[in-house]
């Protein structure tokens, strides 16, 4: 058939095109770094630990925020029975005192975009 | 393999029966939970007009809640957000009448969410988005609403409003302690269950100075609900339609206010 | 096996047509994405009327949907011949007009992405709940019945015996769509112009008038362009339908009216005023009110006289009034009337804006558009194989 060189010319650009994030960062030689959160400085324990954390928070604002909500249920012991309010705002980000330098950090590195600012509000940033 | 269709319908059976028997096990075994609001409360409130209305056009109510609970001042009149305001005598208890015109026509009677004993907004909702709780607050869950206002619809009174756009853009000034909404939900009065929860009164009953709004517990005989109850003829908004409020209005009196 | 094939074969005509109708969904897809941006506040709903246009059309073309069971139920039922030819043409009628609601209601949610919640957290005391049972059943229910038939047409055999029971069961299920819209609206104890028991009685009423002059048109249509002839007698048949729906449906009006005036109360005259004369000095809906009723007394004259129903130049004219009169009558007095006056006494004005508009048109554009596709896939077949049905 005529169409064969054609075929594979088109198959070889589309192979360029879809790889092409692959070695295009490989050509550059710079890695992404990996992400910075910045850590709070008093505490040294968050509400669970932080392996757990890393992997399951959402899973945890998930259960706070139903049994907040919905049950009433304001109280979560953590670790070493210390007790904290189940919310965002008034017991997160209490410690985690910048949305930018802590939850961004990851967030922008992994392209998640979590709507949960969309009503509860940031701490202010401070600049400078 | 092989299996007759006895033998099939015998062993799908014995499944569906092992998955439906776990879940009402897992119903039934749910238990009352620790911080849940006081069961055996029913939150309510009782508002003096004529206390009201002592101070002309004072919203110290309406501004107090406002601004705890973030609801924007929207330009436009069409998309507004209202958890608490003052609408005239006439319209609030849809008593048309020509005598009543000189003394009490456009005066302005605080209306707000009931929470009603057997809301209709709660009956309707496909979601449980909004739903009755035990102590009697009619409570929204603002991340469960899908926006389909269908619980505007039935509310007999007016008291929710439909977040038309995003509100932040209108908000002056944000409270950062508590939420605001996002476009496409519904909100309301919500009884300042979050102020309940410490020990507090709703914002609305702590910022007027004339005492014009009592709160209290209606299943505790000591309360300032009870005793103001006692005391006065009251009267709800739209009685007939069997939705039970919980906010009553305090009937009588010569009005001493100045037009 | 669905036969697309058929649809992508067509005359010029068949493809500056569906061209025309993908340029209306494509405007139409472009304004709801400005609303998923800006919000529900693009359109002209507000905090005292807040449903609209989304919902009225949603409420008028559960209607249609519903109508084809007035040519199932003749046929399966009753084993009514002349509407042999017809039955598939109703169910796609049913499944576009069904598919038309559930987008409707689609762009009126203000967190559609959240739609879900209905089916994860199930509210059997929320009619809206039902409403979504009751769709997604019919829709199914339709493409089913109509899947199997028009397969069995093309290989010439009598469709299987077990497609029967899902036929017959589609029969009340289509009343039930219906009922159980009207029951969104007359449960509400704080809109008095819809608490009404005659409400549901008045929809299917209404259904049954307006979806088989629906029906009618498109038989003519299909006629026209095409060498299918669903037959005089079908059509003559569907006309008397239209009649006795039309008249059932004005004296249930006149029940309303009289039970709202003679019994005095407030509360209720003042929708009904604001509709027909006028309130509080807005009295925008007025002229679109008297002319449905207009339109509706018309069509019912040329549809009670043999001679004008008879008429096949004259129907399709009457069938357009009938459609257009029961359109104004669901797609704008009911909604915007519950609503008006608000439950607490207040008029304001609704006026659908441009963005609301376009997605309107772009979903009745879908509707069309399936039903372009469908009836081209089902005459396309039959031509195929000589219009003999095998029953």
């Amino acid at each position: 058939m005529r169409e064969k060189p054609w075929i594979l010319i088109g198959l070889l650009v589309f192979l360029f095109l879809v790889t092409f994030p692959v070695w295009w960062n490989l050509a550059a030689g710079e890695k992404a770094a990996a992400p910075k959160p910045e850590l709070p400085t008093d505490e040294k324990e968050c509400v669970a630990p932080a392996d757990y954390m890393r992997v399951a928070h959402m899973d945890l604002l998930m259960t706070w925020r139903d049994q907040y909500v919905r049950q009433g249920d304001r109280t979560f012991t953590g670790p070493g029975q210390r007790t904290f309010t189940r919310s965002l705002t008034k017991t997160c980000m209490k410690c985690h005192t910048s949305k930018e330098k802590f939850c961004d950090a990851c967030h922008n590195y992994a392209a998640v975009k979590p709507y949960c600012w969309d009503c509860h509000v940031a701490p202010k940033e401070s600049r400078g | 393999m092989s299996t007759d269709r006895r033998t099939f319908l015998g062993v799908a059976g014995l499944g569906a029966l092992a998955i439906a028997g776990k879940a009402s096990v897992d119903a039934l075994a749910s238990g009352p939970e620790a911080g849940k609001p006081k069961a055996g409360t029913r939150w309510a409130m009782v508002i003096d007009p004529l206390k009201c209305l002592k101070e002309e056009g004072c919203k110290a109510c309406a501004d107090a809640c406002h601004k705890v609970h973030n609801v924007p001042l929207m330009a436009n009149k069409k998309h507004e957000v209202k958890w608490i305001w003052k609408e005239p005598y006439e319209r609030a208890f849809a008593a048309e009448s020509e005598y009543t015109q000189e003394a009490l026509k456009e005066k302005p009677v605080l209306v707000f969410c009931n929470h009603c004993a057997n809301p209709p907004c709660v009956r309707v909702c496909p979601t449980q988005a909004t739903w009755k709780r035990e102590d009697g607050v009619v409570m929204m869950d603002w991340h469960r609403c899908i926006g389909c206002r269908y619980c505007v619809a039935a509310c007999p009174y007016g008291s929710r409003s439909f977040n038309w756009v995003d509100p932040r853009p209108s908000l002056a000034e944000i409270s950062p302690e508590y939420p605001t909404r996002t476009k496409g939900v519904v909100e309301k009065c919500t009884l300042c269950e979050e102020r309940l929860a410490e020990g507090k009164l709703p914002a609305c009953v702590e910022a007027c100075e004339e005492k014009a709004i009592l709160f209290g517990d209606l299943h505790d005989e000591a309360s300032p609900v009870r005793a103001r109850l006692r005391e006065s003829f009251t009267i709800r908004r739209k009685p007939e339609l069997g939705t039970e409020p919980e906010i009553y209005y305090v009937v009588g009196g010569k009005p001493d206010v100045h037009v | 096996m669905f036969m697309f094939e058929k649809a992508v074969v067509g005359s010029r005509r068949y493809w500056a047509w569906v061209f025309a109708l993908l340029c209306v969904i494509g405007a139409g897809f472009v304004s709801y994405l400005y609303q998923l941006n800006v919000g529900l506040g693009v359109t002209g709903l507000s905090r005292d009327i807040t449903w609209g246009f989304y919902i009225a059309q949603f409420t008028f073309f559960v209607g249609v949907a519903a109508s084809a069971v007035m040519v199932v139920l003749p046929y399966y039922l009753h084993d009514y011949k002349a509407f042999g030819k017809l039955t598939i043409l109703g169910e796609f009628l049913a499944i576009s007009a069904v598919t038309m609601c559930m987008l409707f209601i689609f762009v009126d949610m203000g967190q559609p992405t959240r739609v879900l919640n209905v089916l994860l957290h199930p509210t059997p005391n929320s009619m809206m709940f039902w409403d979504m049972v009751s769709l997604s059943g019919y829709l199914f229910l339709n493409a089913l019945i109509s899947l199997v038939a028009l397969s069995a047409e093309r290989k010439a055999v009598a469709p299987p015996k077990w497609i029967k029971p899902f036929i017959l069961l589609s029969i009340p299920w289509a009343v039930s769509i219906h009922t159980v819209t009207a029951f969104l609206y007359n449960g509400l104890p704080g809109r008095s112009f819809w608490l009404t028991a005659i409400l549901a009685p008045r929809f299917l009423a209404s259904a049954f008038a307006a979806g088989p002059a629906l029906l009618i048109l498109l038989c003519m249509i299909v006629r026209k362009v095409s060498s299918f002839d669903p037959g005089d007698e079908a059509i003559r048949k569907l006309s008397i339908i239209v009649t006795y729906a039309m008249l059932v449906n004005v004296f249930f009006v006149l029940m309303e009216v009289f039970t709202v005036f003679y019994s005095g109360i407030p509360e209720h005259v003042h929708h009904f005023q604001f509709l027909f004369a006028g309130l509080h000095g807005e009295a925008y809906l007025v002229p679109w009110m008297w002319t449905s009723m207009a339109l509706a007394a018309v069509s019912i004259v040329l549809l009670v006289v043999p001679t004008f129903r008879n008429n096949l130049k004259i129907l399709p004219v009457t069938c357009v009034m009938v459609f257009v009169s029961l359109w104004i009558d669901k797609g704008l007095g009911l909604i915007i009337g519950g609503f008006t006056p608000t439950p607490l006494g207040e008029v304001t004005r609704y006026t659908p804006t441009l963005p609301e508009l376009l997605i309107v048109a772009a979903i009745w554009a879908i509707g069309f558009l399936m039903i372009t596709v469908f009836y081209k896939i089902a005459l396309a077949i039959r031509e195929a194989m000589g219009y003999e049905i095998a029953h």
